[in-house]
């Protein structure tokens, strides 16, 4: 049997609400439709009070999550795409993110992101809003890139005191397998490994790590070693594992999905520029998609956003070679 | 200081002369502690704006007379009178428009951002509309723990209401059937924006049959009938009512902010019975009623500019904060602050 990221998703949430009477799933028709993607199929059979299908009212939405979490509960939101999070954004950024650093009472708060592209997806289905949450103080923002991660880091996010932001990426719901459910032991906030090298580090997270992974292997048969570095957590950055990586490798490169302008790769270059100038062999690079909205047809998209070639000629020109 | 004795508020709607007095102090501690921190403000020892309820107190005031300490409320700019009438001591609101580190804020926020969320009382963020959903998130979790009987409250003006933010919550908490009363102050400007460029309804109140929850309306510049009004909307979502939309026309009696004129608002509105000061009709009717004569509002009056004095003396004494001891962590959970740069 193997098990999907987004099976993985479903049952981090079904573990919650079986052991915890506070958890409660709120979202635009997660009830007995089982949500968009069906993330939370079968839950509200089980579970008819605490999962509950809201209007299209992503502000309230947020905003009820709030109270519901400063009263004691557990809320996890869905957003049916990331995209309309922007909708929830000042409930989000303005009033969960700072309602702790306020008012000393903290905000248990999940809002799960459906992110990034897929085949098709256009400007508005297609979108990794990791940085925009990153940018606001308060948020801790959770990008999972494997099926161990997916359930963990779900369960994990609801067990903190603090409002998550879980960017979980759509084109990993179905392509991503696992044989077993491994519980991932890593903390929220531990960069992981995902493979050693001694030729340069690429950085990445969520659905890129699998285009870097590919990379790596395309090069090894060059007798080149990329060490890549899964972020698993971008909000807080374990800049610890990203610098020891690069005091290993001399070169870094970053690979994100998201738009380059103030994103996550602009972050970890800014840091490394900063702390660990002196390791550095070569001037760090970043992969990001082009700054203009998500194209539509497929033929745009497979250039707008990293892929494995695009990184691959990145790494090259990173080494030199 | 205040005490809400809950079968007064319960039983009846009828503005007994018990409520009357709880309201009218209120209402008196809210304007001269507005003149205070407009003195204050002048006198530069204020950081940042002050924003006044001036002409609003009688409506601010009912409401929050008529709550329970177990409900939830989260007033807005205009509530000083409603917010002490809930509970809050004249030191705590100085302690927040003084920054001080004692006060529930901490010296992080300020002025009318002020609360004690565990009390049910939230404090608002200036995106005016936002509070809504909280508060029908607060209810909606006492429903799912089983926790029944009590009812949130919150407060909003005739710009509020043009809100998404305003438009989701409302219908939201509709759908849901949260015990929920919302209070628009309708003082015909948001800042200097009239009343015809927020909304093409005859009334306000019209906005309730669109959501499907019930309106009711009121003369703010009335205590008795803010008092009728406002008791009858609680007591109809106490009772299971559902979502209950309060709509009081009155006047803003001051500028939007200390720093305002107000030269923009319709001399011939301030002559019609909305221009009126609900602190001076509080003031007839509580005499006409033999509730308190003139002498004895006289020594209110006294007692409560006391009372606010000595709060302002202990509230400066009281200080800044220490911006090198502080705590800068946005985060209840400590091992995931990213680390400082
Ligand atoms: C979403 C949002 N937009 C703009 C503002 C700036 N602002 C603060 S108060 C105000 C006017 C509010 O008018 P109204 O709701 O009628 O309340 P009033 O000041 O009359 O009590 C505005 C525009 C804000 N606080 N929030
Ligand atoms: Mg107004």
């Amino acid at each position: 049997m193997s098990i999907t990221y987004l099976n993985a998703i479903r049952e981090a949430q079904r573990h919650l609400l079986e052991t915890d009477q506070r958890v409660l799933i709120y979202g635009q028709d997660v009830g007995l439709f089982g949500g968009a993607f069906k993330a939370t199929k079968g839950l509200a059979e089980v579970f008819p009070d605490r999962v509950m299908d809201a209007p299209i009212s992503e502000d309230a939405i947020v905003g009820t999550a709030i109270g519901a979490a400063i009263e004691g509960l557990r809320p996890i939101v869905e957003m049916q795409f990331a995209d309309f999070s922007t909708v929830g954004f000042n409930q989000i950024a303005n009033n969960a993110g700072a309602f702790f650093w306020r008012t000393g009472v903290p905000v248990p708060l999940t809002v799960r992101l459906p992110s990034g592209g897929t085949s098709g997806g256009g400007p508005f289905h297609s979108q990794s809003l990791e940085a925009v949450y990153a940018h606001y103080p308060g948020l801790v923002v959770m990008t999972p890139a494997t099926v161990s991660d997916a359930y963990s880091m779900l369960i994990e996010a609801v067990t903190i005191d603090d409002p998550v932001i879980f960017c979980e990426h759509k084109y990993l719901y179905y392509h991503l397998k696992a044989d077993t459910l491994e519980p991932e032991t890593l903390p929220a906030g531990k960069a992981r490994i995902a493979r050693t090298g001694r030729d340069a580090t690429v950085v990445t997270y969520s659905a890129m790590l699998h285009e870097v992974l590919e990379v790596a292997k395309e090069l090894a048969n060059e007798d080149v070693e990329l060490e890549i570095i899964d972020l698993r957590t971008v909000k807080p950055l374990d800049t610890d594992t990203v610098i020891a990586s690069v005091a290993r490798t001399g070169r870094l490169l970053c690979a994100a999905e998201a738009w380059p302008w103030g994103g996550v790769s602009a972050e970890i270059i800014a840091r490394i520029a900063n702390e660990g100038f002196h390791l550095l062999d070569a001037p760090p690079r970043r992969v990001n998609a082009k700054d203009t909205p998500i194209p539509y047809h497929p033929d745009l998209w497979s250039i707008h956003r990293p892929a494995a070639r695009s990184i691959l000629l990145a790494v090259r020109e990173l080494l030199r070679i | 200081m205040q005490t809400a004795v809950d079968t007064w508020t319960n039983s009846t709607t009828a503005p007994t002369s018990a409520r009357l007095l709880e309201i009218f102090r209120s209402m008196m501690t809210a304007r001269l502690l507005d003149e205070k921190l407009a003195a204050l403000y002048r006198a530069g020892k204020i950081h940042g704006g002050v924003f006044l309820g001036k002409g609003q107190e009688a409506l601010s005031a009912a409401l929050g007379q008529a709550l329970r300490r177990t409900d939830v409320f989260a007033p807005l700019i205009r509530d000083g009178a409603g917010r002490l009438a809930f509970g809050e001591t004249v030191v705590e609101a100085l302690r927040s428009c003084l920054g001080s580190p004692q006060g529930p804020m901490r010296s992080r926020d300020g002025n009318v951002h002020r609360g004690r969320p565990r009390d049910g009382y939230l404090p608002m963020i200036s995106h005016l509309g936002a509070m809504i959903s909280v508060v029908g998130g607060m209810l909606l979790s006492r429903r799912l723990r089983g926790r029944r009987g009590d009812i949130g409250a919150t407060c909003i003006g005739d710009g509020g209401v043009s809100t998404g933010a305003f438009h989701e919550a409302v219908n939201l908490a509709a759908v849901e059937k949260l015990p929920l009363v919302i209070v628009v102050a309708n003082n015909h400007y948001a800042y200097s924006t009239p009343i015809e460029k927020q909304t093409a309804c005859r009334s306000l109140v019209d906005k309730a049959v669109g959501y499907g929850v019930q309106g009711h309306t009121a003369d703010g510049t009335d205590i008795v009938d803010c008092c009728k009004v406002i008791g009858e909307a609680v007591n109809r979502a106490r009772a299971g009512e559902g979502p209950q939309l309060v709509v009081a026309e009155l006047l803003r009696l001051c500028g939007h902010g200390e720093h305002d004129d107000a030269n923009y608002i319709d001399r011939r509105l301030k002559e019609t019975t909305i221009g009126r000061d609900c602190l001076d009709v509080a003031r007839e009717t509580l005499q006409e009623r033999n509730i308190m004569d003139a002498e004895a509002i006289a020594q209110l009056r006294a007692e409560i500019t006391r009372e606010i004095e000595s709060a302002v003396q202990q509230v400066i004494k009281e200080g800044g904060p220490d911006p090198f001891a502080h705590d800068w962590c946005a985060l209840a959970t400590r091992r995931l602050a990213d680390p400082p740069l």
